[in-house]
């Protein structure tokens, strides 16, 4: 197992062309899992092939334990890969599969019959050793494709959405397999993944892409709750964060957002007191299941009353999405909540969780407010600071 | 520190790797540069000198050029050319049409019909040209069969007639290329969508007319590429010629790589012949590159 | 392409395309036939008779002095035709494969002229091969026939195997490089256990093509190394003495026969280089 550094790794294809990678900058500790997570054409795959040196970087460095590996071919990197075509070799079976890496890196017989055995056992593939990948399903393709990669004990995992051939079923099941095999191993992986889903779940790193560029790097916590720009809080998250855009006031010394719900209206107070704030087309960020049904006996946090417009029982959740500020919002409920589409609900906030966007640029405005209890004066929410 | 600059840290088996492709092809590349390329430079050259018997490299401007622009063998065969590359283009694409149409009406034993229609492509053109040479030999071919049969007076002399001796060259053509045009049509008809068909039927058209107006129009680019290929052929033919009529009679049956052939080797005007070799080439580029053309600027409108 | 899914009824459209259909195949077996009788009959038979008449006597005499006069040719067109098969096969697939797994800056390139190769007049290339051949000492050699195939036949090779090579998902090599493999690894131990379709498609091809060449045939060999289909047309084409059609016919059966044999047993094949070649052109 090893550590993974990237240094201000770039990419482009020729003089002229766009960058596809710029200035990757990505640590990950000896055992951890990394996700490399963004939509088509992103870049992510082509930063894994870098990692692999499959393809050549145009500058910066890649560092395996600690060691400059940019210059070096793939085979000697000591990395091992699984396809999203999974990529097994038709014309051999799935023993003679597996043994193909260790046979060109020269071990033993017996020390090849050994991997292959214990590889085999790990994956309940022993019953498929001396059939062709053509006579299995998918799923059985994905684990002997694991299986060659595993029979290698290499120093990195490399997983390029290995995932996304499978049926939707299957692909939760492997998904919790991978991450139990993860844990057992404590193998260092790289997993790239266009799936918010299981960039979440599977990983203790996750680095969201968009453009060749890495939008944010941390823990799926981190991405979650605390997302740099629009770009990785619209992009993480299912059903996604409702965003309203709006200008910001000063009411008594402090910003305020008001929401108009068309029924009525509500000032949110924010704990952002930058300068310049004011007045600013600004996005407000919500997530759906921060904006829940006003408890019959007040709690001092703000609330509005909006009209239902929309209903999607969902099974473990109702959504159901009213208006605000004439942008469709999206507000997570409990199942055995059923409104009527029309009726008027009366919906909370907590201020605190409230995330501030640039309207031009995407960027984060102001510092998420610490999580505290807020302070009851009636109707205005005082927040306190540490 | 860029650490691109590590690459001198890759083992020789890298570098080997890297070079490795290019070694390979190198060979190739050579070949096709000097052997393709270079040659047609050479003889285009040579077609600027004073050569006869040997090469000379005597400038003689345009004037073998002008020599083959006076040679009355030289207009006949550019016109045979036209003549017989016209109809064997023709016929070719009708009958194979035609017998692709046919054999997509999902005919019993369709594989064996099609291995009969295509047999005469696995043969030279020197056996195909003998064949038919004696075919149509006049007085003993097809027309004695003919009289044999109870038509009385029937002649075929075209063999020998000099203005007609290209129908012959064109008929043994079509006897072996036709089938190809088949192929490639019956493949062509097997990848319509079905689901065109389907809708035209419903409008109420028959098949003839679902087949003339539907269905074959979306089959250009096969037509474009039939029409390539069989007019490459026809350039190209001498294997034919040969055989069947060695240019005769006289020179009436002559085509332009006929003529290259007799006057390059057996003449010794290797100048003429090399002029008349580049202006096949010419024929083939005037062909080739508007149709080139036309398919890269289809595709920038995909 | 036909939509209705039962048997289509026999009807009057029906039976009228039946009856062009075998029309055309007799029409398309007529030569061959008479080619086979004829080869069979006597000198005075064929005088006596027409095309289609069946021989009084059948026998075999044209085919023995036809075989006279071709042995030594036949033998030549093995000798030329095997080698330059198999090496331009074999060049055909290395090119293909780098051309569709390796590329560098200049493959495509390379590729385009390649493509543009395969449609050259081999008239604007005659001459200097020749002199080259000369130049060499292969002038009039078998051999020299051999190299002369193998240059004027790699365009096509090389885009059969390029074309077949290139709807290899690149994944699997990536996957191979990633185990270690190298450039030669991969070829012998993963691509080409793939590719027995294609080499299939390029032998048969490449053999019809090289067998039944005359035009390579008659300009660089002369005498003793000439191919079958030289020697075929000098002996039907000569002159001299009195036509013998039976001889004539069972030469020019001597050397169909192999390709035709080929054609039977593997047409599919060749039917598959066929429109794998034209759906390029």
């Amino acid at each position: 197992m090893a550590t993974l550094e990237l240094r201000n790794v770039n990419k482009t294809y020729g003089a002229g062309l766009p960058d596809t990678l710029k200035d990757i900058e990505l640590k990950i500790k000896d055992g951890e899992f990394l996700i490399l997570v963004g939509p088509s054409g992103c870049g992510k795959s082509t930063l894994m092939n870098c990692i692999a040196g499959l393809e050549n970087i145009s500058a910066g460095s890649i560092l395996i334990d600690d060691a400059d590996v940019s210059g070096m071919s793939p085979k000697d990197r000591d990395i091992a890969m699984v396809f999203q075509s999974y990529a097994l070799y038709p014309t051999m079976s799935v023993r003679e599969n597996i043994e193909f890496g260790l046979k060109i890196r020269k071990m033993s017989a017996a020390a090849i019959d050994e991997e292959v055995t214990r590889v085999a056992k790990l994956l309940q593939i022993e019953h498929l050793l001396n059939r062709k990948p053509g006579q299995l399903s998918g799923g059985q393709q994905q684990r002997v494709a694991m299986g060659r990669a595993l029979a290698r004990r290499p120093k990195i995992y490399l997983f390029d959405e290995p995932l996304s051939n499978l049926d939707a079923k299957l692909r939760v099941e492997m998904r919790t397999e991978m991450k139990l095999m993860h844990q057992r191993l404590k193998t260092t992986t790289v997993y790239v993944t266009h799936d918010q889903i299981e960039a979440m779940t599977l990983g203790d790193k996750v680095a969201v892409m968009k453009d060749g560029i890495i939008q944010q790097f941390g823990t799926p916590k981190d991405i979650y709750n605390d997302p740099a720009n629009l770009f990785v809080a619209s992009f993480i998250g299912s059903p996604p964060m409702n965003f309203i855009p709006l200008r910001l006031q000063r009411k008594d010394g402090r910003l305020v957002a008001l929401l108009d719900s068309g029924q009525a209206r509500c000032e949110l107070p924010l704990s952002m007191t930058d300068a310049g704030l004011e007045d600013r087309e600004v996005i407000l960020g919500l997530r759906p299941e921060q904006i829940v049904l006003a408890p019959s006996e007040g709690n001092g946090l703000p609330t509005i009353r909006a009209e239902v417009q929309v209903t999607e029982p969902t099974g473990p959740d109702t959504l159901v999405f009213v208006n605000l500020n004439q942008s469709k919002v999206c507000c997570r409920l409990a199942p055995d909540v059923a409104p009527q589409v029309g009726e008027s609900l009366t919906l909370q906030f907590d201020p605190a969780k409230v995330l501030l966007f640039d309207a031009a640029t995407g960027e984060r405005l102001g510092v998420l407010a610490r999580q505290q209890p807020a302070e009851r004066l009636g109707n205005v929410t005082q927040i306190n600071r540490n | 520190m860029s650490s691109v600059a590590a690459l001198s840290k890759a083992s020789p088996f890298d570098a080997l790797q890297r070079w490795l492709p290019k070694l390979v092809l190198a060979p190739s590349m050579f070949i096709v540069l000097v052997g393709f390329y270079g040659y047609i430079l050479w003889t285009f050259v040579l077609s600027f000198t004073t050569s006869t018997f040997l090469p000379s490299y005597k400038w003689a401007g345009l004037s073998q050029y002008v020599r083959l622009y006076e040679s009355d063998r030289w207009w006949v065969a550019s016109k045979n050319l036209m003549v017989f590359g016209g109809m064997f283009i023709a016929i070719s694409l009708a009958i194979g049409v035609l017998l692709a149409v046919f054999l997509d009406q999902r005919i019993r034993r369709e594989g064996f019909i099609r291995t009969i229609y295509l047999y005469p492509m696995a043969l030279s053109m020197i056996v195909t040209g003998t064949a038919w040479k004696w075919l149509l030999n006049p007085g003993m071919g097809l027309d004695k069969m003919l009289r044999d049969w109870g038509w009385e007076g029937f002649r075929l002399d075209w063999l020998v007639d000099p203005d007609r001796v290209v129908y012959c060259l064109v008929i043994a053509a079509v006897w072996q290329s036709s089938g190809f045009i088949m192929a490639m049509f019956l493949a062509g008809l097997r990848g319509v969508d079905q689901s065109i068909i389907r809708a035209a039927q419903i409008d109420g058209a028959s098949m003839p007319k679902i087949y003339w107006k539907v269905v074959l129009p979306s089959l250009r680019p096969v037509f474009f590429s039939s029409v390539m290929i069989l007019a490459h052929i026809a350039i190209k033919s001498f294997d034919l010629v040969a055989a069947m009529t060695a240019g005769g009679p006289g020179y009436s049956s002559d085509l332009p790589a006929m003529f290259m052939y007799s006057f390059t080797f057996s003449r010794g005007q290797m100048g003429m012949g090399s002029a008349s070799a580049i202006l096949m080439l010419g024929a083939i580029l005037a062909i080739l590159v508007p149709y080139l053309y036309s398919e890269l600027r289809t595709k920038r409108h995909d | 392409m036909t939509s209705r899914v039962d048997k289509p009824a026999v009807s009057l459209s029906r039976i009228a395309i039946h009856a062009v259909l075998i029309l055309a195949c007799l029409l398309y077996l007529v030569p061959l036939v008479v080619m086979l009788l004829t080869s069979f009959k006597t000198p005075e038979d064929i005088s006596t008779g027409n095309l289609l008449s069946w021989p009084s006597v059948v026998t075999a005499i044209g085919w023995i002095k036809a075989w006279g006069t071709l042995d030594g040719y036949f033998w030549n067109s093995i000798k030329i035709t095997v080698p330059a098969v198999v090496i331009s096969t074999a060049i055909g697939a290395l090119n293909g494969y780098v051309l569709s797994m390796w590329r560098f800056r200049g493959s495509q390139l390379f590729f385009g002229l390649l493509l543009f190769g395969c449609f050259l007049p081999f008239q604007t290339v005659l001459l200097p091969a020749s002199f080259t051949l000369g130049k060499m000492g292969l002038a009039s050699t078998t051999t020299g026939l051999v190299f002369v195939h193998v240059v004027y036949g790699l365009a096509f090779t090389t885009l059969f195997f390029r074309n077949y090579y290139v709807s290899i998902p690149d994944a699997l090599v990536k996957a191979a490089r990633l185990d270690g493999a190298g450039f030669f690894t991969i070829f012998g131990k993963i691509i080409l256990p793939m590719s027995t379709p294609i080499i299939m498609v390029c032998l048969i091809w490449q053999f019809t093509q090289i067998w039944n060449d005359f035009l390579f045939g008659v300009v660089f060999s002369s005498g003793d190394s000439q191919p079958i289909t030289v020697a075929l047309n000098n002996l039907v084409n000569t002159s001299t003495g009195v036509k013998e059609y039976n001889v004539d016919m069972a030469a020019a059966m001597i050397a169909g026969l192999p390709t035709l044999l080929v054609y039977i047993v593997a047409g599919k094949y060749f039917v598959r280089g066929l429109t794998a070649g034209a759906v390029k052109g």
